[in-house]
């Protein structure tokens, strides 16, 4: 090589290098102005992050905020206090003790003596009738519970705790106040005269509303409970579970671990995830045509409701199983395969229990959806009045949030706070299976 | 060139000895194995025959087939739904994939080793145990207990483990989880025990401990081992396999592999120009 070419080539490394080092430059500066910008949109990002779940939070508070302010009236119950004499010459003229005469006495007539002692100078029928409108209709109903209970009570004077009616109850709260007009209150000038009258006396008082856990469905407002709706929330969960986790479970289990993956069972699965996209009314209908109609089993009863909300769970508990058996690592089935355990063994031994903690998280998060379904119970006639607390899965029955929707539309005003109530219980049950749900994933949550 | 050429002429008198030296029993003999994933072809005619009592150690590249020929010795295969097998495979002289044999007992006789270890998470105790219960071997809780501490014993963990086999198997280290494995599939007291590359997830020493009880348990068991590392290779096999691109391209004692290879391939790929 000359020297001519050396310099060349020396000149040339130069030049590349100087090149280089400016492309370097040239893409640091760059690289620079970009991120700003990028910071820019992270920031930006975070901002709507932050922005969105506070919006959230805003609303979930004023859904709390809303329900429990409303609802919490619901949980006291105004009461007064009368010594209630249990005359044998209503009760029981004959003096017999027999149980039928002692169900049907006049104890209307004892407890509305009694409140009018308290004011002997209410004389005319209308005034007299105003005045023992402070009385709940279940006060009668109280009294003649405790005679035909203990029959040795007549002749007695007992002190009693009687419920008042709604309006009272009310009054009492300051729901119901002077500033409406008299004509537009259900408890008019005198009737507030008269109740302020036995507050002064002492025999008003509130206590805790045991009534509304013990009671079923009323259409007095103070009698109303949701007993009735829990325990038919109850057995139509049980039904739920009993129908929708072993199917569901087998169902997965044969798809997953099972089946031939063919064109067959790729139809089967698309229409098993189309199924939980299906609004639940439909499924009501199809309960109230295939199970009332078709199999003529009783309508209005948590059995049929079990087994339509069911067919409701079913996708959700066959799509959470599968997704939780598919998170058990093949490693498993092939240690389990490889020292001779049948594929039977294989899943019985190790992916079902393994995928077991979230089956059940899937499993209680389709029941709580269960438990907060309305519309296709409505179709198979669980909206019906009940009074009665139904006694098992073929009893007339009504269901939590159904007594939601009944009592919201009803017009007495004493059932908005019992509707918020209503919904408070709702919604602890729900908060009480999905932190269940919670706990079993977070207690046998595994790492591989 | 010439090189390869001298070892070919010298490696032709090895299949030869082999053959005048073997007084072992062949306890795989597979012809014209060829496997199928769907529509392509794995493996293409393999024969090959495993003795007893001996390593027999499956190398090349990756995605030669070599874990696919270990995997019909036992039907694993069977549990990918598009695979297909053809050829002969016998296991002391009967076709393992006849309706003769059931594939359950053909898995207690093979035992396999996988490549990550895969214990149970379960304790180390419940997972010796695992094999032996559902295969009937021991019921009484004496019987198999003994079973667990011999199976332990023998897959040299005993010490480490004795005092906690209630503890899960998989709070274990990485190569102590793989010597679980390994008294896992001992406890069935198989005949044959394939093993999957079993130290491409362990550090060397785990290897080194590995590799060890691999020579151990030869006088009990025939051992098939893929592996990637022509080392372990070397170091545990008494012959080897060479697979190429699905085919079977060499095979003879695990010496004259390494040093005087009659293929090309087996040239160019125990000098590391590929692989």
């Amino acid at each position: 090589m000359t020297d001519a070419v050396m310099n060349e080539l020396h000149t040339d490394k130069n030049a590349s290098e100087q090149a280089a080092r400016d492309r370097a430059s040239h893409a640091s500066a760059a690289v620079k102005r970009g991120l700003k910008k990028r910071y820019a949109a992270e920031s930006r990002f975070r901002a709507y992050g932050i922005g969105a779940i506070a919006i959230a939070m805003c609303f979930i508070v004023i859904l709390f905020t809303t329900i429990i302010s409303s609802g919490l009236p619901a949980f006291t119950e105004t009461t007064i206090t009368l010594n209630v004499e249990l005359k044998e010459d209503v009760i029981d003229p004959a003096g017999t003790r027999d149980p039928a005469t002692l169900v049907n006495a006049n104890y209307r007539k004892i407890v509305f003596d009694t409140l009018l002692l308290e004011f002997p100078d209410v004389t005319s029928r209308t005034d007299r009738r105003a005045l023992t409108a402070i009385l709940s209709a279940g006060a009668s109903f109280q009294v003649q519970k405790m005679v035909t209970g203990d029959p040795s009570l007549i002749g007695q004077t007992i002190e009693i705790d009687l419920p008042v009616s709604a309006d009272f109850d009310l009054y009492h709260k300051g729901v119901i106040n002077k500033s409406t007009d008299e004509a537009d209150r259900r408890v008019d000038d005198k009737q507030m005269a008269w109740f302020d009258t036995l507050k002064e006396r002492g025999t008003i008082t509130s206590g805790f509303n045991t009534t509304f856990f013990t009671n079923a469905d009323s259409r007095e407002p103070e009698l109303a409970g949701i007993w009735g709706a829990t325990v038919g929330s109850l057995f139509t969960m049980l039904v739920t579970l009993l129908l929708s986790f072993p199917i569901g479970v087998s169902a997965a289990v044969y798809l997953e671990e099972f089946a031939p993956k063919n064109r067959l069972t790729q139809i089967i699965e698309v229409n098993i995830n189309n199924l939980a996209a299906v609004p639940s009314i439909v499924f009501g209908l199809l309960g109230l045509a295939v199970f009332i109609n078709f199999f003529g089993l009783p309508r209005s009863a948590p059995l049929v409701g079990g087994m339509v909300l069911a067919l409701m769970t079913l996708p959700t508990i066959i799509i959470a199983s599968r997704a939780a058996l598919k998170a058990v690592p093949p490693s498993i089935r092939e240690a389990a395969l490889g020292l001779g355990a049948s594929r039977m063994q294989v899943v019985t031994h190790h992916v079902l229990p393994l995928a077991m903690p979230g089956i059940l998280t899937g499993t209680i998060i389709g029941m709580a959806q269960a438990l907060g379904e309305t519309a296709p119970l409505l179709m198979i006639g669980m909206v019906a009045f009940i009074v009665d607390i139904p006694g098992s899965i073929t009893d007339p029955a009504t269901v939590l949030p159904v007594q939601v929707y009944l009592w919201a539309d009803s017009p007495e005003r004493a059932f908005v706070a019992r509707t918020s109530a209503a919904i408070m219980v709702l919604l602890s049950f729900l908060i009480f299976m999905n932190a269940l749900a919670v706990v079993l994933r977070k207690k046998f949550e595994r790492r591989w | 060139m010439g090189e390869i050429d001298m070892s070919n002429s010298v490696t032709t008198t090895a299949p030869a000895a082999r053959d005048m030296s073997v007084e072992r029993e062949t306890k795989f003999y597979t012809r014209g194995v060829q496997v199928f994933y769907g529509e392509k072809q794995a493996l293409f005619d393999v024969d090959l025959d495993i003795y007893e009592n001996e390593v027999t150690a499956l190398i090349g590249p990756s995605g030669c087939g070599k874990s696919t020929y270990l995997r019909t010795l036992n039907r694993m295969n069977d549990t990918i739904d598009i695979c297909r097998v053809k050829g002969t495979i016998e296991l002391d002289g009967t076709d393992i994939y006849s309706n003769a044999i059931d594939v359950v007992h053909l898995r207690a006789r093979v035992g396999m080793v996988f490549q990550k270890p895969n214990p149970f998470p379960k304790s180390i105790y419940e997972n010796i145990a695992y094999g032996p219960r559902i295969h009937g071997i021991a019921t009484g809780k004496e019987e198999i207990d003994n079973i667990v501490e011999q199976s332990l014993v023998r897959a040299s963990l005993w010490e480490e483990v004795k005092d906690r086999l209630d503890e899960p198997g998989t709070g274990l280290s990485g190569g102590q989880q793989q010597r679980l494995c390994i008294a896992r599939a001992i406890a069935v007291q198989p005949e044959v025990i394939l093993m999957d590359e079993p130290c491409s997830a362990l550090d060397p020493i785990a290897t080194a401990r590995i590799e060890e009880l691999i020579d151990e348990l030869r006088d009990n068991f025939t051992i098939v081992i893929v592996t990637h590392s022509m080392q372990q290779a070397a170091r545990v096999s008494q012959r080897t396999a060479f697979f190429h691109m699905g085919d079977l391209v060499e095979v003879g004692e695990t010496g004259k592999i390494f040093t005087t290879p009659k293929d090309q391939r087996t040239q160019d790929y125990i000098t590391g120009r590929f692989g």
